[in-house]
């Protein structure tokens, strides 16, 4: 009886070659990483700017992140998961996110995001199925003094009703 | 840089100084209100005047009164104009000439100025936040320049415990105490960690600071880090402030360009240097531990204390962290005398503090009085009470850990001890006015969601507690609740209090016990009565 | 080494000067009760269970963590400590699907022996019942993350005593959860050594070694401590 012997795991240098290769979002990224030295508490600031690369964080990214921060991927799923600012899930083509802090809240944030929810059927931390609108609520953006306010597309918009909220959201998703 | 370099900048900046000065507020509100529009066009309208020698449209921070943005000032007038259009660019223009201008404005001896006093938000509004240069023309860097050559490190820790003051993150410890614990921690490696992970809802006194000033926190964070013995230093900023953010980096950069960073500070051993950390979303990071961790590269959940930061910090090494207004208050402390400052505020609450006014009133904005000020002179007299006559209610302190105070209570002179007397804290500064039409039952359970969806898991009684108290209050609100709910309601609130792991968790339970202090009829009234009487008791096995 | 004399419930002790407050009763006979910790990993003072009263303090200590001074006096058992940890094991029991008759740790577990011990005999508090996942991928073992309460035991003998690193939590709050690797099946890990340690750190029935009935799934957890003292101090003490 002859001994087989399971063939070696391609190294992951090998593995990850056909990223950097096909994709050059990942060779930006080994820079930044690069930047700090590979330093394993860097992780947090190499996820920020995975994120803004790629637009989410998929499983190769992190997987990417864990190989050359080497550290175990399971450490990177975990932070990445803590911290809401981070998404492993794509997002729609725009953002719509409603401050939920005190002052808003006291001033009826709550009814801009009943208004949202109701008009496109999702809930806070969902895409619309057709992918043009993703709803995010925030904890205090601190816009206090404009409250309430929502941030449409990365832009903080003063003193927002549910009447302006969907006249914004209207733009964006079909009727 | 040496002191004479200061000067030669000081001198300069002044002697370049236009006669005409139009500030125009960039911090965050004004500018999502479209204040970059509004200096554009102020911009265009001077040099199609031909006034470029005359007059300068000068980008600042926060000019305080943010529900009336865009603000634009007009100096040496002392012109307040409100809700700035970039289409009043030109009557702006015409009103410097000596012209009628009808346009909007605020008062600037109203009582929301008049009776601040600013120590921390000094600059704030006036200068030109992205100009290292400017902040040197107004003394910028001179305290850490005679920190460094004429005062050794246990003066400087000695002058912050005669100044009185008190971290004001929100618990209000001692900061000389902490400087000095950490000065005495032994160990070769020691850092600095500026906390402006600015998370309660309502405060965004922080986010202000270091958009309007942000050199007045450096400099307060190089002569801590000489006072302890350390050579580096963090700023964790939540990543809701990208404008924060690039500022503190553009001035980093400026710092370290003319050597007031680095190594060698104004040609004396001292090295320092300052890294940004950005938050990620996660309020726990707010706590000391937790916010190690995350500096760390690691999942933000904090760890008991003892030992505590100062003794063993980041990468086990003693650290001295503290809140972004405590690190604002250093260099004026040091410039003026602790003296100076410790004649500010009360007995046990020394200085000022910075407040974010927010909610159901007139003014929203941010203000900085004389600690001890009596709530009713901030909510009536500065905030202008409520919109359209309606009465206020409450003012909520502190945001989750903090509590309700009610109207009743207003004349309290706001300082650490009257606050947390009345079941409230002090906390970062924010200051939620709620009126008539506020639910504090409701509020309660605005707050409880907001703790339990950013409890990190690691304890069981906030895990578990805030989401069994956050059924119970949504029990009650939706009328489904009994006395006997309730009962268990406070129960848990007194328990998760005392056996949670970190702040987060001890001071959850701290909206519903200040709501139900002082509304408890709120609450009753939405009880049911019990369908059957209580269960004999069954003996036990 | 300094010893320090301390006063623990009433008794006089002594114990090494850097002991904590749970070590030094525990040397001394007195139980304090635990679930988060282990011996052989470090304290993350997370169950709240060891919270004693020490005599000048007005907070609750975790003894798991806390050291020992000169003269301390530590009440590690008081009516409203024993109202407390019931309250804990409450909200336990209400977080996830705890249901003994159906469970494969039924008489070997730390959870329900504590509930036993301190007479929490019915919880009060509305059941959350959520709907988590059994992962069966894995040849030898499964997690039912239904019964897991979240010590985090797993996770510290996974990095620190095997150093494979393969489990962590994710997420936060009560929405945590133990993952294998990039939260993938545990089957699918590619750091995973099938060491079992995790099975053996695991309190409840939340880990288990697949096909071990009730009776057989008796975990001897004095091999953790075993395997440190042998690597650390070199020392083999069976």
């Amino acid at each position: 009886m002859t001994t087989v012997l399971a063939p070696p795991k391609p190294q992951a240098a090998v593995r990850f070659a056909s990223l950097l290769a096909g994709d050059k979002r990942y060779k930006i990224l080994e820079a930044h990483i690069k930047k700090f030295q590979h330093r394993q508490d860097a992780l947090i600031e190499v996820l920020h700017k995975a994120q803004e690369l790629f637009g989410y964080l998929e499983d190769d990214v992190l997987r990417y992140t864990a190989w050359q921060l080497k550290l175990p991927a399971s450490r990177v799923y975990g932070v990445a998961t803590f911290y809401h600012f981070f998404t492993l899930k794509p997002q729609g083509e725009h953002t719509c996110v409603v401050c939920l802090g005190t002052a808003c809240y006291v001033k009826g944030a709550n009814k801009i995001l009943a208004a949202v929810e109701g008009r496109t059927h999702i809930r806070p931390g969902e895409t619309t199925p057709d992918n043009k609108l993703s709803l995010l609520t925030a904890r205090c953006i601190g816009a206090c003094g404009i409250a309430p306010a929502v941030v449409y597309d990365g832009t903080v918009t003063p003193r927002q009703t549910a009447e302006t909220t969907l006249a914004q959201i209207n733009q964006w998703v079909a009727p | 840089m040496t002191l004479n370099d200061l000067q030669q900048t000081k001198d300069a900046e002044l002697a370049a100084r236009k006669r005409i000065v139009l500030r125009c507020c960039l911090a965050a509100s004004c500018s999502s209100s479209g204040s970059k529009g509004v200096k554009e066009r102020l911009e265009k309208a001077v040099s199609e005047a031909g006034l470029q020698g005359e007059v300068e449209v000068r980008g600042v921070g926060c000019m305080k009164l943010c529900c009336e943005g865009p603000l634009v000032a007009a100096d040496p007038a002392n012109t307040l104009y409100v809700k700035v259009t970039p289409d009043n660019a030109a009557a702006i223009i015409a009103a410097l000439r000596g012209g009628k201008c009808t346009l909007p404005q605020a008062d600037p001896g109203s009582p929301f100025f008049a009776l601040q006093e600013a120590i921390v938000l000094a600059n704030c509004g006036v200068i030109d936040p992205e100009r290292i240069e400017a902040y040197i023309a107004a003394d910028g860097y001179l305290a850490l320049h005679e920190v460094l050559a004429e005062m050794a490190p246990k003066e400087v820790v000695d002058a912050i415990v005669k100044s009185g003051l008190r971290g004001r993150g929100g618990a209000g410890f001692p900061t000389g105490l902490k400087w000095g614990t950490v000065a005495k921690s032994p160990g070769a490696k020691k850092y600095i960690i500026c906390n402006a992970d600015e998370g309660d809802p309502g405060a965004f006194m922080d986010r202000s600071v270091l958009e309007s000033d942000p050199h007045l926190v450096l400099e307060g964070m190089a002569i801590a880090a000489y006072a302890v013995g350390a050579d580096q230093g963090f700023i964790y900023v939540r990543a809701e402030y990208p404008l924060a953010i690039s500022r503190l980096q553009n001035a980093i950069r400026q710092a370290k360009r003319v050597g007031l960073l680095g190594s060698g500070i104004f040609e004396s051993p001292f090295n320092f240097n300052v890294d940004i950390r950005i938050g990620a979303g996660a309020f726990v990071c707010g706590e000391e531990t937790a916010l190690m961790a995350s500096v760390e590269g690691k999942r933000g959940t904090p760890r008991p204390r003892p030992p505590f930061p100062a003794e063993r910090g980041l990468w086990d090494c003693p650290t001295l962290i503290n809140n972004v207004e405590t690190f604002a208050n250093v260099a004026p402390i040091l410039r003026r005398g602790a003296d100076w400052f410790a004649g500010i505020g009360t007995e046990k609450s020394k200085g000022t503090k910075v407040f974010a006014l927010a909610g159901k009133i007139r003014n929203t904005g941010l203000i900085e009085v004389p600690m001890g000020t009596p709530l009713r002179r901030i909510v009536e007299q500065m905030g202008g009470g409520a919109p359209a006559g309606g009465a206020i209610k409450a003012v909520q302190t502190g945001g989750p850990s903090g509590g309700c105070i009610p109207a009743p209570h207003l004349d309290t002179p706001v300082d650490y001890e009257s606050l947390t007397k009345l079941g409230s804290i002090m906390g970062s500064g924010g200051m939620i006015v709620m009126d008539e039409t506020t639910r504090m039952v409701d509020v309660a359970r605005f707050f409880m969601e907001f703790c339990m969806d950013e409890s990190c898991g690691k304890c069981i009684p906030c895990r578990a507690g805030t989401v069994q108290m956050h059924q119970l209050l949504e029990k009650i609100l939706a009328r489904r609740a009994t006395a006997r709910d309730l009962a268990k309601l406070e129960e848990l609130c007194d328990m998760v209090r005392n056996t949670s792991l970190c702040g987060l968790g001890q001071t959850a339970p701290n909206p519903v016990l200040s709501t139900l202090r002082f509304f408890r009829n709120e609450y009753e009234e939405l009880l049911q009565p019990e369908l059957h009487a209580a269960p004999p008791l069954t003996a036990k096995a | 080494m300094a010893a320090k004399t301390l006063i623990i419930d009433g008794k006089q002790v002594s114990a090494e000067n850097h002991t904590t407050i749970l070590q030094a009763a525990t040397d001394n006979g007195i139980a304090i009760p635990t679930l988060c910790h282990l011996e052989g990993v470090y304290d993350v003072g997370a169950c709240r269970l060891c919270i004693v009263e020490v005599k000048g303090t007005a907070k609750l200590l975790p003894a798991c963590t806390t050291r020992i001074y000169e003269g301390m006096e530590v009440t590690t058992d008081s009516e409203r400590l024993r109202k407390y940890r019931r309250m804990t094991l409450e909200l336990l029991f209400a977080e996830r699907n705890h249901i003994c008759a159906v469970c494969v740790a039924n008489g070997h577990c730390e959870l329900q022996a504590l509930a036993y011990g301190l007479g929490m005999d019915h919880v009060r508090y509305d059941y959350c019942n959520p709907a988590w996942a059994v992962d069966a991928s894995h040849r030898f073992m499964g997690m039912d993350h239904n019964r897991c309460i979240l010590c985090t035991r797993c996770v510290r003998v996974c990095w620190h005593i095997e150093g494979a690193g393969t489990k962590n939590v994710a997420g936060r709050g009560t929405k945590s959860r133990i993952i294998s690797d990039l939260n993938e099946p545990w089957g699918d890990s590619t750091t995973c050594t099938s060491c079992g340690k995790c099975v053996l750190a695991c309190p409840t029935g939340a880990l288990f070694h697949k096909g071990d009935t009730a009776g057989e799934s008796v975990r001897d957890r004095s091999k953790l401590g075993f395997i440190v003292n042998a690597r650390e101090k070199q020392q083999w003490t069976v």
